[in-house]
């Protein structure tokens, strides 16, 4: 080792070498004697490499199952799940998950199913520099087939305005007129159930959970129609109605009558299950819910409430407005409310979270009647014109998607489900419109089937009473019943207290008024700091202005080398 | 312009729709889009109430009964294999067996004097022992094919009293009990081993079907007692405050036993910790006779001195059922069928009755829609298991008078001692009157 130091840069390139070497001679070498589990393992390393690839190679031939595109697994979604937090128990954190992994699976295959639907949903498309607004019905309807074709049409009709609404499958359509002409008809095939005249004004119509019974809000009573145009019912608890809508799986048909009572009907039994004053004045703007069948009603005020059977005061109410509303309509899955005021505008609102308005329209005149279609359309009636807008709930459309004149006005207009059409109930008639796109293309004949037969109506007649939601469960959120119940300290303790022979404590439950600014001294307190603080903030602008860089005057005059002896303007701190 | 629009509209073909003829069956498209289900919830909810009322009307346990001994009956036995054989024996010595599909009885004998205490099968079925008053311990045929096999095949006579019977899993073993627990070999006349704890009678013996080395018997000195038979002694005993009338082993986990208790109770142990029940479960309003396991060791029928039969989760403390009618009387024996769909009960009034295991199931083969459909019920009555509405429905069973009455008292006797221990509690010093959990309550000591 001695050598090693005395080496040189200068000594010979030879000895660099030799040091080279005994450097590779330093390193140890362990012989390890290969025992039969080493061995072993070194086996199942290669193998495992071996198989690794084999794997690679296998993944390549068989992808597994295809992938699920996010967004239609979001869209099956039923929120979050368990995050694995908070269980006492880990037995119980691993039913729970177990759970999970099961509704998991379920959303997957529901969103695999949607391969299997077989329509498309309509569309209406035009090059790049066009706008669809310009087309008219005349356009669709020569480059669309014969049977949507047939489609569009026009029926011109005697007796005043016209009230139109289609049944929950859309194959049926209900006419009646402010004079009295009561008509329902399929409207597909143009098949007449019957035509009546009831020799008093018509305030509106409504099918009932099948397209057998239908409902009629006259001068005076409430009457039940059947599909040959016999009276049924006079229902007389009912009167002087301005507007109904039917509940289908609550069978209720709920209205709002001149004097501003509202009454839910439960039809499958004649009961009347909520039945008392708003007080909000005489209004006919209502609409419902369907995603937690609450009924939604504007007063001439401008204010929005929402109100249940149950209870006697809205369950909320929003000042939409500062003018009296014209119409309300609530889109399919509960999401977003649009409502118009007589000032010309539409707004569209969250129904889940009330805290302003999303969109904000003006339009040319104040609308007359607003609906939305199954997949978010929204038609606006506009005196004698109908505008459909799409997407405009989520971002501001400047255009409307569609918009159709006529030359009658308009009293009201349905979309019709699983069908690209807009109904349109006139002054003179009744007006059938294609809106390519608006329908949603892929009905569920559990639900509601266009084509259903005569036994498949009466069976699910039966179904669907048997699944009758009672009216206690309407409420704001409809997933409440599912929901855990989680108790407060204050349930905790009064179930307590049911145990016997236990003491229970104290507890005072008046929760604890935070008097922040609420009394003399600390409001004062409060003043006076703002005022420091918007004090500070002047002096800090000020100090900025005063200390802004002068500009320039000009190009300074030079002096060659001797510029450094011109002085200098000192910089402020 | 119009030549360079593109438009689609639904437009569906009827065709697609619509069945072809008669003969076929509707099309039914689907989708599962929840914006077309609206109100998932509360239809679910409603559903699930539906589905819970159902079960409630459909709920009608009692298949029949086999009628013609002229005696109480006073023990039943299952056929190890066999579904449809079962064998009785009644208080006047006489022994039945029956053919349960067609409800009938193939042969009946008097095959003691006195009582038929206990019967066990032979693990291979073709043989059955008989135990009763007379001392004798006797070995019958299970089938008859000519009059010599009417006659028992071994007849054992015993020293002293014998009142039950089991018989081990695999090998040619059984134990007696009596005096002492007695292990015999079925071709020597004398017993092979006996073991003694200083008790003067036992009154149940049963052995363990996993860990087919255990045995355990009741004792009148109100103790459970805990054999291994490859030993010469016994291994255990636990003391409960009263006496246990039976025992019976869980069939899936070795080391659980459930024994029916003269304090109307039931307490399902764990044999490596015999200190304290693991379970105790309650509702009966009387002594409690006898147990069965079910064959999934996830639930157990008692039957009790109250004139009921109540079906217990092992994992639970009430009951999920109580089946009566008019006409039965005490229940003597109670037996769960090893296809875990029938019960069978014994009672004092002759009769053997058949029930259901689940009160409203359906018997026979279910179509697959029905099958589905009802999956789908039991999927919902779980989920909606916790709500007050489905809980009420699910939880209420119409008793006899006798039983409310009964359920009264007791709960008025339990609020007094309650009661008085909570002012025993309040007057006297902090901690000198402690809490002690119901099950540490009914175990005397644990012997070793």
């Amino acid at each position: 080792m001695k050598d090693k130091k005395m080496v040189r840069y200068f000594n010979t390139e030879d000895n660099k070498d030799e040091v080279t070497k005994e450097t590779s001679q330093d390193v140890k070498v362990y012989k390890i004697k290969p025992t039969g589990r080493l061995l072993k393992i070194q086996k199942y390393k290669k193998h495992k490499i071996i198989k690794n690839e084999e794997n690679i190679i296998k993944e390549k031939k068989f992808a597994g199952k295809a992938p699920i595109n996010p967004e239609k697994l979001q869209h099956h979604s039923r929120g979050e799940g368990f995050e694995g937090k908070g269980v006492r128990h880990p037995l119980y954190a691993l039913k729970l998950k177990k759970k999970e992994n099961k509704l998991k699976y379920a959303q997957e295959q529901a969103a695999r199913a949607d391969i299997l639907l077989t329509e498309d949903q309509g569309f209406l498309e035009v090059d790049e520099d066009n706008r669809t607004t310009g087309i008219t019905q005349q356009v669709i309807v020569d480059n669309v087939d014969i049977t949507a074709a047939t489609k569009s049409f026009e029926l011109n009709l005697d007796f005043g305005p016209y009230q139109a609404k289609y049944s929950r499958n859309g194959r049926h359509l209900l006419l009646g007129s402010n004079k009295g002409h009561l008509a329902a008809f399929d409207w597909v095939t143009k098949k007449l159930h019957f035509e009546i005249n009831v020799m008093e004004s018509i305030h509106d119509v409504s099918w009932l959970h099948v397209e057998t019974m239908i409902a009629a809000a006259q001068k005076e009573w409430l009457y039940i129609y059947d599909n040959t145009g016999i009276e049924i019912h006079c229902i007389k608890r009912m009167d002087k109605i301005l507007k109904m809508e039917f509940l289908p799986y609550h069978f209720l048909l709920a209205a709002v009558n001149e004097f501003g009572f509202m009454t839910w009907l439960d039809i499958s039994i004649g009961e009347i299950v909520g039945h008392y004053n708003n007080n909000m004045g005489r209004t006919p703007v209502m609409t419902q819910n369907p995603y937690n069948a609450t009924l939604c009603l504007g007063n001439s005020k401008g204010v929005v409430s929402l109100w249940s059977p149950n209870v006697k005061k809205p369950l909320a109410k929003i000042l939409c407005h500062k003018t009296p509303l014209t119409a309300i309509a609530v889109d399919n899955n509960g999401m977003y409310m649009a409502t118009s005021g007589v000032d010309r505008s539409m707004k569209i609102w969250d129904i889940r979270n009330l805290d302003g308005p999303i969109q904000h329209y003006k339009l040319r005149s104040a609308p007359n009647h607003l609906e939305f279609s199954q997949k978010d359309m929204l038609a606006v009636g506009l005196g004698n014109v109908v505008e459909v807008y799409s997407n405009c709930c989520s971002q501001t459309a400047e255009k409307p998607y569609l918009r159709h004149k006529m030359g009658k006005t308009i009293k009201n207009f349905k979309f019709c489900p699983y069908e690209d059409i807009l109904g349109i109930g006139t002054s003179n008639g009744f007006t059938s419109v294609i809106v390519p796109g608006s329908g949603e293309p892929n009905f569920d004949a559990l639900e509601s089937n266009p084509f259903q037969t005569k036994k498949q109506r009466k069976e699910a007649e039966v179904k669907a009473l048997l699944e009758k939601i009672p009216a206690e469960l309407i409420t704001l959120n409809p997933y409440e019943v599912m929901e855990i119940d989680v108790p407060s300290l204050k349930d905790k303790i009064e179930t307590r207290k049911s145990l016997l022979y236990l003491k229970p404590k104290k507890v005072d439950f008046t929760p604890r008024k935070k008097k922040k600014g609420k009394t003399n001294i600390a409001r004062k307190k409060i003043i006076k700091e703002v005022a420091r603080k918007e004090f500070i903030n002047q002096s800090i602008e000020a100090n900025k202005i005063l200390d802004m860089p002068q500009k320039d005057n000009g190009p300074k005059q030079s002096f060659g080398v001797l510029d450094r002896f011109v002085p200098q303007p000192k910089l402020k701190k | 312009m119009s030549n360079k629009v593109k438009i689609k509209v639904i437009s569906r073909n009827p065709e697609d729709y619509l069945r072809a003829t008669k003969r076929d069956i509707h099309k039914i498209p689907r989708n599962y889009d929840p914006n077309l289900h609206p109100l998932e919830g509360p239809r679910e909810y409603v559903r699930a109430l539906n589905a819970v009322k159902l079960e409630r009307v459909f709920a009608k346990p009692f298949i029949g009964n086999l009628d013609g001994h002229t005696d109480g009956v006073s023990t039943l036995a299952k056929h190890p294999s066999r579904l449809a054989v079962l064998a009785s024996g009644a208080f006047d010595g006489e022994i039945r067996l029956w053919d349960l599909a067609s409800r009938k009885c193939t042969r009946h004998f008097v095959a003691h004097e006195g009582w038929v205490r206990a019967i066990s099968y032979v693990p291979n079925g073709q043989q059955f022992i008989s135990v009763g008053d007379d001392k004798t311990i006797k070995t019958w045929k299970a089938e008859v094919k000519d009059e010599s096999d009417e006659d028992p095949v071994n007849t054992l006579l015993s020293m002293s009293v014998v009142s039950g019977i089991s018989h081990h899993r695999s090998k040619p073993i059984f134990a007696t009990c009596g005096e002492h627990c007695q292990l015999w070999e079925n071709t020597r006349s004398e017993p092979i081993k006996v073991f003694k704890w200083g008790v003067d009678s036992l009154h149940h013996v049963a052995f363990n079907q996993v860990e087919s080395n255990l045995l355990a018997s009741c004792a009148s000195d109100r103790s459970v007692i805990l054999y291994d038979f490859r030993e010469s002694g016994p291994l255990r005993k636990v003391v409960m405050e009263l006496r246990s009338n039976a025992l019976s082993w869980n069939p899936m986990e070795a080391f659980i036993f459930t024994v029916a208790n003269e304090d109307y109770n039931l307490y399902t142990f764990d044999v490596r910790k015999l200190k304290q029940p693991v379970n105790v479960h309650m509702d009966h309003t009387s002594a409690v006779i006898d147990v069965d396991y079910s064959p999934t060791g996830r639930e157990f029928v008692s039957g009790s001195y109250d004139k009921t039969v109540r079906i217990f989760e092992s994992l639970k403390g009430h009951s999920r059922d109580v089946y009566h009618t008019k006409r039965m009387q005490r229940l003597t024996s109670v037996k769960w069928s090893l296809d875990n769909k029938y019960i069978l009960t014994g009672s004092d009034e002759m009769n053997i009755r058949m029930w259901k295991a689940k009160a409203s199931e359906k018997l026979g083969i279910l179509k697959p829609r029905e099958r589905t459909a009802l999956n789908y019920a039991d999927a919902l009555k779980d989920k909606f298991s916790g709500h007050p509405q489905v809980k009420r429905i699910a939880r209420h069973r119409h008793v006899p008078k006798h039983i409310i009455n009964a359920q009264k008292e007791i709960k008025t006797i339990k609020e007094k001692n309650k009661r008085k221990e909570a002012n025993r509690r309040a007057h006297s010093k902090p901690g000198a009157v402690p809490f002690v959990v119901e099950r540490k309550k009914h175990v005397v000591k644990e012997d070793e």
